[in-house]
């Protein structure tokens, strides 16, 4: 009856203090910026909504709009048949994931001040043991989340930060994403960015090395997070589930956090 | 001489709006042919093949030797005023808002004598004038008289005005302000005396090539604008809705693929910027225009369509672009009828390859983005709904005309 008492403090805790909630997740409007790929490949569609109807002739008691959007738009999640690495995987999409990927620990590593100072900024196996340091060797299965503070660019062209040599925004390095699959057997890497991987990654060797690293061993990508600043080193607890679409290669997620008050 | 149009002053808003009204809009099925010919700039009358009669108005038959076998050609619009008056009451409401109008007798060259609205700047009769169909505010061909030589502010007399829509004092929407042809668009229309162009900027952070130099003139104004997001059209349309003169839709998807060689996704892309965006920016910015329709000196005038020549014909090495491209001309027509109740000119505009990155493949001669704008500009000032721009829109719209079916199998290998 362990687990009954533990669920019953954390209601408890919910609604009587103790334990927040925090929004991870950017809101679904077309104003946020898609990702772009070059232009011979097909694109992801950006999020759009037309309404159905708004308590007009169309229908006059309700409000209500279609939507229509790739799955890695706004806040999202990458399950591993993302990549060609995870296609092979078993349980490697949105339906066949196991549940429990849903709900996991996270750490936050903080790399606001470096990413302010290099929009380039690699995270390392380095960094991540310096981390640890201070804040103890991150748990298997657990998410490891990037806060690079990238979420409070409001502006979408600073937020895609693009030049004529593409895009400059702050990720993982090659060594660092192996480090986390294969020393510490994390759930998946999470970002503020609008990918997991860095903007430069297509040029990393392997390219995109946190697609090809982390979905090749089956685990997990979240991106386009906010509000990583309000979560602590360790402790908190992410709730982010896909929509459970056939097949699917990711969603859009209301990303939540429970964290200790 | 005809005084030179001056800037209007900003509208007295408490003054109501002048309500647009059209002249009579019924022709025969015979006349329509005038109007078409008009539509494309050209004044063309019935000449009987075989006696030789030129014949003025339409008819069933030729008034000489009452030969059916009839043809529309291109006639020389040479002739002489002979006679002309000016009106000065009228129970048409639209004409009513317009007197005193100068109307005469013109005799042609070529043989009839017509009856037409008479420029300013020609003389009294009898004088040497050129004859000219221009379609009117119901957009319909009705014939103009013009002095025998360009005089100075020509362009400004009110009659011609309410037959052309040029560019010089409006506000012009240009929808795509990123692209190498909106931009050639924007300074077109700024050339030509716009006092505003607004340029759409989508996705800002793509970055485009010449959008910076552009945003230094003064008359240019960014704004941001994606046809493919209701929200952002509507939301604009809500700033400057009340202001476009003219609105010009350049904004367009474009990849070169075949109909078999790739899934939905770039077709759908495709339907979304170059049909449905035409079709959201009808919803958002039609009804204003069409409300200001008759406003002051300078009203709201045209909407301008970049369509393709493959709208006609597809050109099934760019197959759902061509087939997007239709679907846009479809709407335009439709658009076309509607936005005729206000006197709001359509223009659709159907160039043959542009000279841009989506044509690398396809072989010169290419349409440059100026000479495309340049076209634009000239059609505006000339009154003209449809135009072809460039050597390969020329062409294969006469082949159309010749054999559409001959024309589809001759673009399979292009």
């Amino acid at each position: 009856m362990r687990g009954a008492e533990t669920l019953s403090e954390l209601a408890g805790a919910l609604a009587g203090g103790g334990v927040r909630v925090v929004d991870l997740s950017q809101t679904l409007s077309p104003r946020f910026p898609q990702i772009v790929l070059p232009p011979e490949f097909d694109q992801c569609a950006p999020f759009r909504m037309a309404e159905i109807s708004r308590y007009d002739e169309r229908g006059p008691a309700w409000y209500w709009n279609n939507l229509s959007f790739g799955e890695h738009t706004g806040t999202h999640f990458d399950a591993p048949i993302h990549w060609i690495t995870g296609r092979d995987l078993p349980n490697n999409a949105t339906d066949t994931l196991p549940a429990a990927s849903f709900v996991a620990p996270a750490c936050v590593i903080d790399c606001a001040a470096e990413s302010a100072r290099d929009a380039d900024f690699l995270l390392t196996a380095d960094h991540l043991r310096a981390w640890e340091g201070r804040h103890g060797k991150i748990p298997p299965r657990a998410w490891v989340l990037m806060r690079s503070d990238w979420s409070k660019r409001t502006d979408p062209v600073a937020y895609q930060n693009f030049d004529e040599t593409g895009q400059h925004t702050p990720g993982p390095d090659a060594r660092a994403v192996r480090f986390l699959v294969e020393e510490r057997d994390v759930l998946g890497f999470g970002t503020e960015t609008i990918g997991t991987d860095a903007g430069q990654a297509a040029h990393f060797r392997p390219p995109y090395p946190c697609h090809t690293v982390m979905h090749g061993a089956g685990r997990c990508g979240l991106q386009c997070l906010a509000n990583l600043d309000l979560l602590p080193p360790t402790g908190s607890v992410v709730i982010a589930a896909p929509l459970k679409i056939l097949r699917g290669s990711g969603s859009p997620v209301r990303a939540l956090a429970l964290v200790s008050e | 001489m005809t005084p030179p149009l001056i800037k209007p002053k900003p509208r007295n808003p408490v003054r109501a709006l002048r309500r647009p009204t059209l002249p009579p809009p019924a022709r025969s099925r015979a006349a329509l042919r005038l109007t078409a010919a008009a539509a494309e700039g050209r004044f063309e009358l019935q000449h009987c093949c075989d006696c030789g009669t030129v014949q003025y108005p339409p008819r069933s038959a030729c008034v000489t030797c009452l030969s059916t076998h009839l043809e529309w050609r291109e006639t020389d619009g040479v002739g002489e005023l002979i006679a002309d008056t000016v009106l000065h009451h009228s129970n048409e409401l639209y004409y009513r808002e317009r007197v005193p109008l100068r109307l005469g007798m013109v005799r042609l060259a070529a043989g009839p004598s017509l009856l037409a609205h008479v420029h300013g700047d020609c003389g009294s009769a009898p004088t040497p004038v050129r004859l000219r169909a221009h379609l009117d505010k119901s957009g319909q061909a009705v014939l103009m008289a013009l002095p025998s030589q360009d005089t100075t502010n020509m362009a400004d007399d009110p009659m011609l005005r309410e037959m052309t829509s040029d560019p010089k004092f409006r506000k012009v929407l240009v929808t795509d302000g990123k692209s190498a042809v909106g931009q050639a668009i924007a300074r077109a229309m700024i050339d030509a005396g716009a006092e505003i162009v607004w340029a759409g900027v989508a996705e800002p952070w793509k970055q485009a090539g010449g959008l910076d130099a552009l945003a230094k003139l003064p008359q240019i104004e960014q704004v941001t604008l994606d046809v493919t997001d209701e929200k952002s059209v509507r939301d604009l349309a809500g700033v400057i809705g009340g202001k476009v003169d003219i609105l010009i839709n350049t904004a367009e998807f474009h990849r070169a693929h075949g109909v078999a060689d790739r899934g939905t996704e770039t077709a759908h892309a495709e339907m979304e910027m170059n049909y449905l965006g035409l079709l959201r920016l009808a919803q958002a910015f039609g009804p204003a225009m069409q409300a200001r329709a008759a406003e002051g000196s300078v009203p709201a005038t045209a909407w301008v369509n970049l369509l393709s020549i493959y709208a006609l014909s597809a050109l099934p090495s760019h197959g759902t672009f061509s087939a997007s491209k239709a679907a846009a001309f479809a709407l335009s027509q439709n658009l076309r009828a509607e936005m005729r109740h206000a006197g709001i000119r359509v223009v659709n505009v159907f160039p043959g390859p542009i000279d841009d990155e989506w044509n690398q493949l396809l072989p010169p001669p290419k349409l440059a983005p100026a000479a495309l704008a340049g076209a634009i500009v000239k059609a505006l000032r000339e009154g003209v709904e449809d135009v072809y721009p460039g050597d390969v829109a020329q062409d294969i719209v006469r082949r159309f005309r010749e054999s559409a079916k001959v024309l589809e199998r001759e673009l399979w290998d292009q």
